[in-house]
């Protein structure tokens, strides 16, 4: 089974956590002041990378927080798991 | 026909050895920052975990890691008291203290076979090593979630919300006929 590290928990099973989407989207400061087009990508706009990829992950059924995994979507690794709030690690490929 | 009705509202515990209801309980959640964690230690003289995935006990009374932020806190029925006193010692730090009592209920799964009954449902390392005494956790058994807390080396205590409850059971009732 696959086994992710979450930071709070440590080792656990998959079917524990959800996945939450893409990692690092910052909402507009000033919502009122964004244009369209780019309120419309940053509600809608995900990068669909093949290869390292920054992604949220809930441990809804543990601790229930949210945190973020680097993941290779080839190979399905977890490269690194980090809290929210911290910088994304180093750890491998391109964005 | 079978009465559906009577299955879902009985479950299949006192027949079996190794599964048998816990007696009602008080139940809170706890949650708040490290202070309120402290205050909160202070305040019911029992051991609130700031280590993840452990139980601290005083008595009957226990209070279980939950989240970074957040404790199942157990106490003897009749002990309501509690979160009056919790809620003054905490008066003034932001925090959410709610009753739970009767949205779960305690199961005890216990004997040589309790590992591998809840094994059969639990994604969880179970070995002494990987999950000793005094660990706990929420996590899932089969489809329901749960909270899962090992009292002792083949005794483990099982937080079901109450609607799942005839669920878990007749889970475990199913896994010990392949089982046992």
């Amino acid at each position: 089974m696959l086994l992710i590290n979450c930071p709070y928990c440590g080792e656990r099973p998959e079917p524990e956590f959800v996945y939450g989407g893409q990692a690092h989207i910052a909402r507009p400061a000033q919502p009122a002041g964004v244009e369209a087009q780019d309120w419309a990508d940053y509600l809608y706009r995900r990068d669909n990378v093949r290869g390292v990829h920054a992604e949220r992950w809930r441990h809804t059924r543990g601790c229930g927080r949210f945190f973020n995994a680097l993941r290779d979507t080839t190979t399905d690794h977890f490269l690194a798991t980090y809290k929210v709030g911290e910088p994304r690690p180093a750890a491998g490929g391109t964005r | 026909m079978a009465d559906l009705a009577h299955a879902r509202t009985a479950p299949l515990v006192d027949e079996n050895r190794w599964l048998r209801m816990l007696p009602d309980v008080c139940r809170w959640v706890l949650r708040g920052d490290e202070p309120v964690r402290a205050a909160a230690e202070a305040a019911l003289g029992l051991p609130v975990p700031a280590e993840a995935c452990r139980a601290g006990t005083s008595g009957e009374r226990a209070a279980l890691w939950l989240g970074p932020d957040e404790w199942l806190l157990i106490a003897p029925e009749g002990q309501e008291g509690l979160a009056d006193r919790l809620a003054r010692a905490l008066e003034g730090r932001p925090h959410s203290l709610v009753d739970v009592s009767h949205r779960q209920v305690g199961l005890l799964v216990h004997g040589d076979v309790a590992t591998t009954l809840l094994a059969s449902g639990c994604p969880l390392d179970l070995s002494d090593r990987a999950f000793p005494v005094g660990m706990c956790t929420r996590t899932v058994l089969a489809k329901a979630e749960v909270v899962l807390w090992r009292t002792g080396v083949d005794e483990f205590r099982l937080e079901v919300w109450r609607s799942f409850a005839p669920y878990v059971t007749q889970f475990l009732a199913e896994s010990a006929r392949g089982t046992i």
